[in-house]
């Protein structure tokens, strides 16, 4: 029965590999590439990250039916809501303004970038910004909306996973069908070529 | 040679379609969660650097940060995990790049934004990143992708926000 909980070297090691390859592979070492997604003008970002998690989400879902996957086995982020909303617009922001992510800067520098290494540098003071700042006012917001009842939409909602699979294939079509047009209208997504020459 | 042959270099491969970078991505990912029983991230690794690194250097102040302190008791397993899981993400796409013709060492954004603005935006936003990351108790890749795969409520509030914010901020700001 899965999963094996294995958090060795060898399982990091791996799935770090695979996982940097495959970013690597669908330009997201490119911070041209990257931050072309809040431009509107490429839509790799999305229909990538869409596209994975459906897979992932009906392979685990495939997998607990197949009875190869124990229930409640895998991780859930907690739902915290007010956390995650602020969290994730300074991601957010941090990617417009810096054109990278945590896990992209990382493949940005290893694909020779050297304003990856800086923005690195920047995580690293922000994490540490983070645990000198730690005090009563991001505790109260790491503990604010809390959602008691679970933290999946089956758990918090009572919506049965099934749905959110065909929610999450609705949204992924939308994904695809809406950025290709965005794509079609711009001026047109960023080569291979064009990501190694630099910002247009 | 002509312009167009210039243009076209063949060493350089080009991108794999998002279809199929995404049809993987999600394999590596639900491996990931089938070996490890979580998904894969990234800014953890960083608090674990610094937690690691701030013991040698700093131990009683780390110990006494009531964020780091109680992470350094514990020993953090899941933070080890995602220090190895960076380095093989460094070692993946250097060996992609590489491969492909696409290793190019480069102060990417400065032709286009001029090199001490790039030094400043790629700074600063790493830094946002690194302290939103640490609100949200995850980033891109484990919040926004391993989250909504594993279908928690949170990692789609972080998604929403994540895009909203970024369309502002990249039409007041040209960072790259």
């Amino acid at each position: 029965m899965f999963p094996l909980n294995d958090n060795g070297m060898i399982s990091g090691l791996l799935c770090g590999v695979l996982f940097g390859y495959v970013l690597e592979n669908a330009g997201f070492g490119s911070p041209v590439k990257l931050s072309a997604q809040f431009k509107l003008t490429d839509w790799a970002v999305f229909k990538v990250m869409f596209t994975a998690i459906v897979v992932a989400a009906v392979g685990l879902w495939l997998m607990r039916l197949g009875g190869l996957l124990k229930p409640d086995s895998i991780a859930v982020p907690q739902a915290a809501m007010a956390s995650a909303a602020v969290g994730g617009a300074l991601v957010g922001a941090g990617f417009a303004v810096g054109g990278y992510c945590p896990g992209t800067s990382v493949a940005g520098l290893f694909s020779g970038r050297l304003d990856a290494l800086v923005f690195i540098v920047g995580v690293v003071l922000g994490t540490i910004g983070f645990a000198v700042f730690y005090g009563a006012a991001l505790k109260s917001l790491k503990a604010a909306w809390l959602i008691a009842e679970g933290d999946t939409f089956t758990d918090a909602y009572a919506i049965p996973e099934v749905v959110m699979l065909g929610l999450l294939g609705i949204a992924l079509v939308a994904v695809f069908y809406f950025g290709s047009w965005f794509e079609r209208r711009g001026s047109g997504t960023v080569t291979a070529q064009q990501a190694l020459e630099g910002a247009r | 040679m002509s312009t167009s042959e210039q243009q076209a270099n063949p060493k350089i491969r080009p991108f794999w379609s998002p279809l199929v970078a995404g049809i993987l991505l999600g394999l590596v990912l639900l491996l990931t969660f089938v070996l490890s029983g979580h998904g894969l991230g990234a800014s953890g690794a960083a608090t674990d650097v610094v937690a690691g690194v701030g013991l040698q250097v700093a131990p009683e102040a780390i110990k006494a940060n009531s964020y780091l302190g109680p992470m350094v008791a514990d020993g953090s397993p899941m933070g080890s995990w995602l220090t190895w899981e960076i380095l093989g993400v460094a070692i993946g796409s250097f060996a992609a790049a590489f491969m492909a013709g696409r290793f190019r060492v480069q102060l990417d954004g400065a032709c286009s934004v001029g090199t001490p603005k790039r030094l400043i935006t790629t700074l600063a936003g790493g830094f946002l990143s690194g302290f939103g990351a640490r609100i949200a108790g995850g980033c891109t890749s484990s919040m926004g992708l391993s989250g909504a795969a594993a279908l928690g409520v949170s990692a789609f509030v972080f998604l929403a926000l994540f895009f909203a914010t970024g369309l502002i901020v990249s039409r007041l700001v040209k960072g790259v």
